[in-house]
């Protein structure tokens, strides 16, 4: 951008987590994507009145855990309230949620948007219910409760973002410190991670903020810095056009590209928080929270560290293998296989990901396994297959997976190191191309590449390629 | 108060009349409750709960739903597997 900016944008997140629990948050039914509508639910879920909500214990160790990760203060006490409000999502009219006293306060995420380092600052987490899912038809609404009880982690943020390009860069790095915590599995396509957005624009001078918009349920990072482009440029238009924002919920058509007001409200909701009387306080000691914390998995900064000190890896390829935690856990299982570690960092950086892009899948739909990538290493390593007998076998194991050793003997793919077999080729390729071998005798060295072609061709790719260049210069140089 | 306002956040329907008789029992109750201002509370602590009970948790562990057909039992409509409910805007 040229010039000063007359406009400072202030962007606040409400980031949504669902927790990777084995059961929902109030009750034993299965926290899982995918079945079928309304199998996974009970009288709690479904929210009967009389049911009564006991607190999974686990749901609050992983939001403590998160807490521990984004260095907030872990609250002592902390308490449930209901949040009132009429949807059909939630037949008991009322969400558990936390309003005053939530598990966590403060803490921030660090990002980094064109090389420069900021800091944004998190207001508060807080645990609640996720509730049912809404399909719309023509002129009906279909409600499923499957997802209704799964824990919920609200991670609230400072309103420290000040651009599109930030908040992509905030939601990037969260995510990857609670996959790598082990809280969520972070997967967008099953709604595992949901923001609503409050963006505000107002003039340099300005030192209070100007009036936010809130666009709601976003649950792709790439909507997000799509709505926010368009919503910032709208804001400041308005702006100079002399024009007022209105504080309003606006929602993103993914389709159109564009931001469109809600129907308004009649008047402001009014949640009447109050406190749940059916859930005891959580009250939780520093010897708890520190073994919590002595539990926390190792985060990426640190691992990327390892990797370049302990493996001897350039920087560049400590961070592709950690930007993602199931490639860099696949990474060190191959080296654990015995795989030495440039190697393994190159295949997994080159062949891996490129493969995985290609089918869209993530390291578990893969075949391949760290053990077989070690193997096929180790098949390389010791001469009994060339590079382009490597990435077939890779392939092989990608798609279907199998023994390297196994596969390798079955498609013939072993490289021929036989001075018999290599010979007969050598003598071939000298006696077909009299003309190459004036060249190169004649000094001509790019003509030994071309004759070291025809053996390769000739061998269908087996023969062993330094052999190959050894037999032609005796036969040549003899 | 205006029991208008607490039958629309609680979706009823009251007529002219029931206001002006609800509001005034409403006011009643208020005016009991108030009462308790009248006490003198300095040094106690606020509490969300009359028992000191907390951490009462339950072990992360799943168990299957109730049957599906269990489930829709008192569904007024269903399609899919799912509660059908009249078509919800914004």
């Amino acid at each position: 951008m040229s010039g000063a900016n007359p406009y400072k944008v202030s962007i606040g997140l409400e980031t949504h987590v669902q927790l990777k629990t084995r059961s929902k948050i109030w009750c034993a039914c299965p926290n899982t994507f995918g079945s079928d509508p309304n199998t996974d639910v009970c009288p709690i879920c479904l929210g009967y009145p009389g049911s009564m909500p006991v607190l999974n214990a686990e749901a609050v160790k992983l939001t403590v855990m998160a807490g521990l990760l984004l260095g907030c203060r872990i609250n002592h006490y902390s308490k449930f309230d209901r949040k009132s409000y009429f949807y059909p999502d939630m037949p008991k009219n009322y969400q558990i949620s936390q309003y005053d006293q939530p598990l966590c306060t403060g803490g921030s995420v660090p990002i980094e948007v064109d090389g420069k380092p900021k800091v944004i600052r998190i207001h508060r987490i807080h645990l609640e219910e996720d509730v049912a899912k809404n399909n719309h038809f023509e002129t009906a609404s279909g409600v499923d409760f499957n997802r209704a009880g799964t824990p919920l982690m609200e991670i609230v943020s400072e309103p420290d973002i000040a651009s599109a390009d930030e908040a992509f860069a905030f939601l990037q790095a969260l995510k990857q410190m609670l996959v790598y915590g082990g809280i969520t599995d972070g997967n967008l396509e099953q709604g595992n991670i949901r923001c609503d957005i409050n963006c505000s624009v107002r003039p340099d001078t300005q030192t209070t903020l100007g009036t936010k918009t809130e666009i709601k349920n976003m649950n792709t990072f790439k909507g997000v810095h799509r709505s926010l482009t368009y919503e910032i440029k709208r804001q400041i238009e308005v702006c100079e056009q002399g024009g007022k924002i209105m504080q309003e919920t606006r929602r993103w058509d993914d389709a159109r590209g564009v931001t469109t007001a809600m129907r308004s409200k009649e008047y402001a909701h009014d949640y009447r928080y109050f406190p749940e009387p059916d859930l005891m306080p959580v009250v939780l000691d520093d010897a708890q929270i520190d073994e919590w914390r002595t539990a926390l998995p190792e985060m990426p900064q640190a691992r990327r560290t390892r990797f370049i000190t302990d493996f001897g890896l350039p920087a560049y390829d400590a961070d592709v293998l950690v930007a993602d935690k199931p490639i860099a856990d696949f990474f060190e299982a191959t080296l654990a296989a015995g795989a030495s570690p440039k190697a393994a960092s190159n295949w997994v950086m080159t062949e891996l990901l490129r493969m995985l892009g290609e089918q869209e899948w993530s390291v578990s739909e893969a075949r391949i396994t760290p053990t077989m990538l070690a193997d096929i290493l180790r098949l390389l390593d010791e001469g009994k297959i060339n590079n382009p007998a490597a990435k077939t076998i890779f392939s092989v194991c990608f798609t279907e997976g199998g023994d390297p050793r196994a596969i390798m003997e079955a498609r013939g793919l072993a490289q021929v190191s036989d001075e018999g077999a290599l010979d007969r080729w050598v003598q071939a390729a000298i006696t077909a191309n009299p003309k190459s071998v004036a060249d190169y005798q004649a000094g001509k060295k790019a003509a030994l590449q071309f004759l070291m072609g025809q053996v390769m061709r000739a061998s269908q790719g087996k023969a062993n390629p330094p052999k190959v260049m050894q037999a032609l210069k005796a036969q040549l140089d003899g | 108060m205006d029991v208008r306002d607490v039958a629309h956040l609680a979706r009823m329907h009251i007529t002219a009349e029931e206001a002006t008789l609800f509001q005034s029992q409403l006011e009643h109750i208020l005016d009991h409750v108030r009462d308790l201002g009248e006490l003198d509370l300095d040094g106690v602590e606020p509490t969300a709960h009359a028992v000191a009970v907390q951490n009462v948790f339950r072990v992360d562990e799943a168990r299957p739903g109730l049957p599906h057909a269990q489930v829709m039992a008192n569904a007024p409509q269903a399609r899919n597997g799912l509660f059908m409910v009249p078509r919800i805007l914004e």
